[in-house]
């Protein structure tokens, strides 16, 4: 498709500005003004929306495909939550409100449902308190890693690195390096799960804490997690909880009775808010009650009248991780989720994660062999026993592409050969699940038939398979218009 | 251990308790809770203290009693960086498309060619807006790509030091000190001459351990300036320049490419994304193209598929933490695709001209303001520079005890900059959008005069 600076034609536009009401001009000085304007595209209204509407078709997304993207979460985004989120009353307010008028009086509204929010997770996760500042997951992570700093600090303690699993996800080991901390990594026992007598060896007094996702990213439940966690408490360690993975077991465990200390939760995987193609989420952060005092500032705090107020006198705390309050938008959604599903729907969320990826698990794994019999919500699966016929995982999430799936994630967890993590969500039905299984297994028939069909896959796409080596050579990242001659 | 029985199809789950029953008897499993054999029974409970789910009409109403809770309607003159302009309505139309919110990370290119090329569309007005030659596809906010910009610098020069203006914005500062409290940096904070930059100040702290200079233009207060010569200097003593921008003030206001930056970042809330108390809301940074494998998050490149035909993949991602992990430019994963894209629309909408238009308005509606309200007794302008659509006045009286008295009179009249900046208590901050008409700007000069008298 053209891109929208190739169909730009001068003299032409699609906004009118509002008419001026005040006399006179702008004052700037010359010296502090552009040279010429910027070269935006000149194109009238239908073509703005003609560009937009066809290139939106150009994507695979979950309100028109299955994408089984394992670890993502891809579940489906209830419109209610998108319509309550657009409501004057919460995207006319400013961020800056409430310091206009002592207690947040301006905003009540928006405090009380950040508060309730707070709550709800603090309930969710059997954590003391939740801040609800961190803008993604990897945000709340960083958030995290920086108050397991900030309590070795105020302790006196000289801590120098983070354990983190083999199998993490990168996210993890970055955001403890960005916190100023060594990682080190914990191996995982042939069956996938962290060895603990190996990771005894990794413990000592500078381990600062251990960062854990449970179930962790091949699907499994981790059962020592306990007996880790006590083996990190008795170092004044702390345990981390990526909650990346919490969809699995929401409503029936929470993260504290497992040891855990702080947690992030990802709104958007577990709580049914948009990806957005990339963002915007969220990383809600919770802490047991002795990191109380190191938590980001603001806090949304209930006084003694029941109204709402934020409070900044938190001497100890961290600072701010976010200009304000969190990404207050995707915050609404995942309010309004939380109060649709109630407690019974959230453990009825897990309980069908898990047995819709147990049914795919089931379905498939005599043909591409499994880390374990049982998963959780999501499986890994390898496509190790095509590579000898020249087929790759790659290869079978292109021809899944041709039929009409988004693939999953591949080559993911890095300790699984020619890993495949197909995660269902609760939210697709027997006959999506059974037409997926039949395209998998069609497809390990190909492979092995006709494995040149599946390199040339796909090719029901607008374009094939694209040339990443020429793309990190060429380095073409913005749009130059040819000169014309 | 708890019992499960599935016999009621809860929210959003897609099967019947049938096709549970059904499912399970394929697993040969007898209930739902033998899928959770693996978990050790003294870690499941069923101890929530949660509420029962509510309807979906239940649920609306509730939200809408929470939003109707919030101030509506308040004329706003407050900004701080943050600003209430208007949005065009195929904006919320096209992002609201559902191919694009849900959709995510675009990981398998050929089934994501709507979101990667309207991220490389976005990068190419990102780079043409701020004059400079390479863009990412978004990060969180301004104040975080304030941040990521300082760790790039940090990367590139392999020094410990910057220099910081107090007129960038001081939410940004905050967390600026937040973030580095564990990373052996060091910030050195440069006060203001008069509400501009003070270049000998800067000039004497100026070493050559320092990785950047870090300003803002416009400034918090407002002010503008031509920032071609700090950055020169610091480029003298081999330290980046770093330049915090308000880009929809970039319609006319001078580029810091053309200043001669060397990593721009700012907040793209301006360029069609609501308030929305404060998110989701867009950071964006630019470079030069010499220093793109240093810049965080990520990148879309042009390429071609075996036929020759056009198409956009994430690109040069050695630099990112799901391949590099502890080793990579940052940590980030998800930033903030949906409101680029909103950025995008926005930007094609108002073109070439829309753009220049709007913000030439803001600047004519501010300096109306800064005539009528300069106007009124005792209120005089807190500094002496030029302005963009933000400038800071001195009043005759404790600018947050005004501000809350022109609340019941339906105004938000602006921010008080005592906030941040201690010994600036009588200082008020006015911020004005081509959303204020002359009618509210006289309003307010009105209301502000009744209120110091």
């Amino acid at each position: 498709m053209k891109l929208i600076y190739e169909k730009s034609v001068a003299g032409r536009r699609a906004v009118r500005a509002p008419r001026r009401t005040v006399p006179g001009r702008e004052l700037i000085q010359k010296r502090l003004l552009r040279a010429r304007p910027a070269e935006l595209p000149e194109v009238p209204e239908i073509e703005v929306v003609r560009h937009f509407t066809n290139l939106s078709r150009l994507n695979f997304s979950v309100d028109t495909q299955f994408y089984p993207l394992g670890s993502c979460t891809m579940k489906y985004n209830p419109k209610a939550c998108e319509v309550v989120a657009q409501h004057p009353g919460f995207v006319g307010i400013h961020p800056l409100w409430p310091q206009l008028r002592g207690g947040g009086q301006l905003t009540q509204g928006a405090l009380r449902l950040l508060y309730e929010t707070e709550r709800l997770l603090a309930e969710l996760a059997g954590m003391a308190e939740f801040t609800l500042q961190p803008l993604a997951g990897a945000h709340g992570e960083l958030t995290g890693a920086m108050l397991i700093a900030a309590y070795h600090r105020d302790r006196g303690n000289t801590k120098k690195h983070i354990l983190i699993p083999d199998s993490a996800h990168g996210t993890n080991p970055a955001s403890a390096a960005l916190a100023g901390f060594q990682v080190v990594a914990a191996p995982s026992t042939a069956q996938g799960t962290v060895d603990v007598e190996k990771l005894k060896g990794f413990i000592n007094a500078e381990t600062a804490g251990m960062m854990m996702t449970n179930p962790n990213t091949l699907g499994l439940f981790e059962p020592d997690v306990r007996r880790i966690a006590d083996l990190i408490h008795a170092v004044d360690g702390l345990m981390y909880y990526d909650g990346a993975n919490f969809n699995a077991i929401m409503g029936r465990c929470k993260p504290a009775e497992m040891g855990f200390d702080v947690c992030h939760l990802n709104p958007h995987k577990s709580f049914a808010s948009p990806h957005g193609g990339g963002g915007p989420g969220a990383g809600p952060v919770g802490v047991v009650e002795r990191l109380r005092p190191f938590l980001p500032i603001s806090r949304v705090v209930k006084t003694r009248d029941g109204t709402f107020s934020l409070d900044y006198d938190y001497p100890k705390s961290i600072g701010y991780v976010a200009p304000f309050y969190g990404n207050f938008g995707v915050l609404v959604r995942t309010y309004a989720y939380l109060l649709l599903l109630g407690r019974e729907g959230l453990r009825a969320v897990s309980d069908h994660a898990v047995l819709n990826a147990n049914y795919v698990l089931s379905k498939l794994k005599d043909i591409f062999p499994a880390v374990s019999d049982h998963c959780m919500h999501e499986c890994v699966l390898s496509a190790k026993s095509l590579v000898a016929g020249g087929v790759r995982a790659m290869d079978i999430a292109k021809g899944l592409i041709d039929r009409g799936f988004h693939p999953p994630t591949v080559y993911f967890p890095l300790i699984v050969p020619e890993a495949m993590m197909i995660e269902p969500t609760e939210t697709e039905t027997r006959e999506t699940l059974d037409a997926f299984i039949q395209a998998m297994r069609e497809l390990a028939q190909t492979a092995r038939a006709n494995p040149a069909a599946l390199h040339a896959a796909p090719v029901t796409t607008t374009v094939g398979r694209l040339d990443e080596v020429a793309a990190a050579r060429n380095m073409d990242l913005a749009f130059k218009e040819k000169k014309s001659e | 251990m708890v019992a499960t029985i599935m016999t009621q199809t809860q929210a959003f789950q897609a099967n019947s308790p049938a096709d549970d029953s059904a499912m399970l008897a394929t697993l040969g499993l007898a209930g739902v809770d033998e899928l959770f054999a693996a978990i050790p029974p003294d870690l499941q409970t069923d101890a929530f203290r949660l509420p029962a789910g509510l309807s979906e009409m239940e649920m609306t109403r509730r939200l809408a009693e929470l939003a109707d809770a919030n101030a509506r309607n308040l004329v706003n003159f407050c900004g701080g960086g943050f600003y209430d302009h208007f949005i065009p309505a195929a904006v919320d139309a096209l992002a609201g498309r559902a191919e694009f919110y849900t959709a995510y990370t675009p990981y398998q290119p050929e089934v994501a060619q709507g979101t990667l090329q309207a991220i490389y569309e976005f990068q190419t007005a990102m780079t043409r807006l701020t004059e400079m030659e390479v863009a990412n596809a978004s990060l969180y906010d301004g104040g975080t790509a304030l941040f990521e910009a300082t760790m790039m610098a940090f990367r590139i020069t392999r020094r410990r030091r910057v220099l910081i203006d107090e007129g960038v914005n001081p939410i940004y500062r905050t967390m600026l000190k937040c973030y580095s409290a564990n990373l052996a940096f060091e910030f050195v904070e440069i006060p203001l001459r008069d509400g501009l930059t003070d270049r000998a100040a800067f000039q004497a702290q100026l070493t050559r351990d320092v990785a950047a200079v870090i300003v803002q233009n416009p400034n918090f207060f407002g002010c503008l300036d031509d920032l071609s010569d700090l950055i020169a200097a610091a480029h003298r003593s081999g330290a980046l320049g770093i330049v915090s921008v308000y880009p929809l003030a970039l319609g006319i206001v001078k580029t810091p490419g053309a200043m001669g930056a060397d990593i721009v970042t700012g907040e793209g809330q301006s360029l069609g994304l609501p308030l929305s108390f404060g998110g989701a809301y867009l950071g964006f940074m630019t470079t030069r193209k010499l220093y793109a494998h240093k810049m965080p998050g990520r990148l879309v490149g042009a390429t071609h598929d075996a036929q020759g035909r056009r198409g956009f993949v994430l690109t040069l991602q050695a630099r990112e933490q799901h391949i590099r992990r502890e080793k990579a430019t940052s940590n980030i994963c998800t930033a903030e695709a949906l409101c680029a894209l909103r950025a995008l629309i926005y930007l094609s909408l108002m073109g070439k001209t829309g753009l220049v238009e709007v913000a030439e308005l803001c600047a004519a509606n501010a300096s109306y303001g800064w005539q009528k309200l300069t106007a009124i007794p005792g209120v005089k302008p807190a500094f002496h520079s030029n302005f963009f659509n933000e400038f800071a006045l001195s009043l005759p009286a404790n600018a947050a005890d005004v501000i809350s008295t022109l609340i019941d009179k339906g105004i938000a009249a602006g921010f008080p900059a005592g906030r941040y900046y201690r010994g600036m208590e009588s200082v008020l901050l006015v911020a004005f959008t081509e959303k204020r008409t002359k009618e509210e700007i006289d309003c307010l000069a009105a209301a502000l005069e009744a209120a110091l008298c």
